[in-house]
């Protein structure tokens, strides 16, 4: 069977997405998305605005709340508060990815 | 169809109740959920515990298991007589379909068109695969095939799983981690819903020469000790070919040389940057000659590279 190649769009930071997309694309409901924003969990690009848009990133935070909500009935503060742990590890995973990358391959096996 | 022993797989007997089932859940849930665990197995065994969880949590999947009698794991076997009258749709065949999709199936058939208060927009399933590509692959770009086994309803409103075959051209740049969305290339939606998407997570291969630090790479340089004394000018391999980099007279073991822009690609014409970490290495067996000539420096140099040791203990009493 033919299969024609499709591009694929990363998910980073210059592309955006606005908030009904989000609902839509995440599977959480309005009011968990405007919760997740309360908590701090997403960020608007800016928060004043009334028309809120978010970073490509954002899509794979809201898809882990999604993950998580369904996976553990975690109500939204419970999973604001797992994200900013898991971005946290994240961050400190990256920084130690780093630091490993820099050390002389001989010393970064041991 | 094969048997799947979800008690067993949850690690609880068949006649616990549902909070100790919950509780068995949760606690393989914190072990295996890919969000949360770094076992590399740990998104399969998840799968399996939340494929269990999600007929055994409901009290109407739960009986209707029961009813199926107990088999060993992987042994193949069809529902009893009547079942499907008794739990599914009767004219439904059990042809072809797994123990996930049959249960699936069981709450799958409210989102039947015609059925019941009239049909429900269902958004797709998203798919969500690691796609596992070459260090060259993310510099040049490159283009992947993956075939998916994917829970699809067909036209009666049964759930299967079909092989799917996806081409997907992954754009140059791709960092480790990063993540690719192909918008409408998941699960097809039901009653007009909109398509799912299908998301890619890409994973690096480790390269035997280059480190990956975003889009910046790290290169062990080794020089000899005369060329990082006297300074040379070395060729290196980055992904676009080899260059010739010129390293400084004195230059210090573990010194990063920055090759710029010879990194992975970025988005907008950028590109990350290529560090050659200086290593001084010394021939393994020197002949005669030059341990003369090492002599002869020994003899002439006045350099200590361990002069600082006395200075130290010195000023600490």
């Amino acid at each position: 069977m033919q299969v024609n190649p499709v591009e694929a769009v990363w998910l980073a930071e210059d592309n955006e997405f606005s908030f009904p997309e989000l609902v839509e694309l995440s599977g959480l409901s309005e009011a968990e998305l405007h919760e997740l924003v309360d908590y701090g969990a997403i960020t608007p690009v800016d928060p004043d605005s009334p028309q809120w848009v978010f970073k490509g990133r954002c899509l794979i935070t809201v898809r882990a709340a999604y993950r998580l909500r369904a996976s553990f009935d975690l109500d939204p503060h419970g999973i604001a508060l797992v994200i900013s742990l898991l971005d946290r590890i994240h961050g400190l995973e990256e920084e130690l990815g780093s630091l490993r990358a820099q050390l002389p391959r001989h010393t970064a096996r041991t | 169809m094969k048997y799947k022993d979800y008690y067993g797989i949850l690690g609880v007997k068949r006649d616990t109740v549902a909070d100790a089932i919950k509780k068995a859940y949760r606690k393989l849930a914190h072990k295996y959920h890919p969000d949360v665990s770094k076992d590399p197995a740990g998104e399969e065994k998840f799968k399996e515990v939340a494929e269990a969880y999600e007929t055994l949590k409901d009290p109407e999947k739960r009986a209707a298991y029961d009813q199926l009698g107990s088999y060993q794991p992987g042994q193949d076997f069809q529902p009893p007589p009547d079942w499907g009258r008794q739990f599914g749709d009767a004219e439904s065949s059990f042809e072809g379909i797994d123990l996930e999709s049959l249960f699936a199936g069981l709450s799958g058939g409210r989102h039947r068109a015609g059925h019941g208060s009239g049909p429900i927009r269902m958004p797709g399933q998203d798919y969500e695969v690691t796609a596992h590509i070459s260090l060259e692959e993310a510099f040049r770009g490159t283009e992947i095939e993956l075939n998916l086994t994917v829970p699809e309803y067909d036209e009666k409103g049964s759930l299967r799983r079909v092989p799917r075959t996806f081409k997907v051209r992954i754009p140059k740049g791709a960092a480790d981690g990063q993540r690719l969305r192909l918008a409408g290339r998941g699960g097809k939606g039901i009653n007009g819903g909109r398509d799912g998407d299908l998301y890619l997570n890409i994973a690096l291969h480790p390269h035997p020469l280059f480190r990956v630090s975003g889009h910046d790479l790290y290169l062990d340089l080794p020089l000899t000790p005369w060329e990082a004394v006297l300074g040379a000018s070395v060729e290196v391999p980055t992904l676009g070919g080899p260059v010739q980099l010129k390293v400084p007279p004195n230059t210090r073991a573990g010194q990063h040389l920055r090759l710029t822009r010879r990194g992975l690609p970025k988005s907008h014409d950028k590109e990350g940057d290529l560090f050659a970490i200086a290593q001084i290495v010394v021939p393994t067996a020197a002949s005669e000659r030059e341990r003369e000539l090492f002599k002869q420096l020994a003899d002439v140099s006045t350099f200590n590279p361990r002069g600082h040791f006395q200075q130290e203990v010195t000023s600490a009493s």
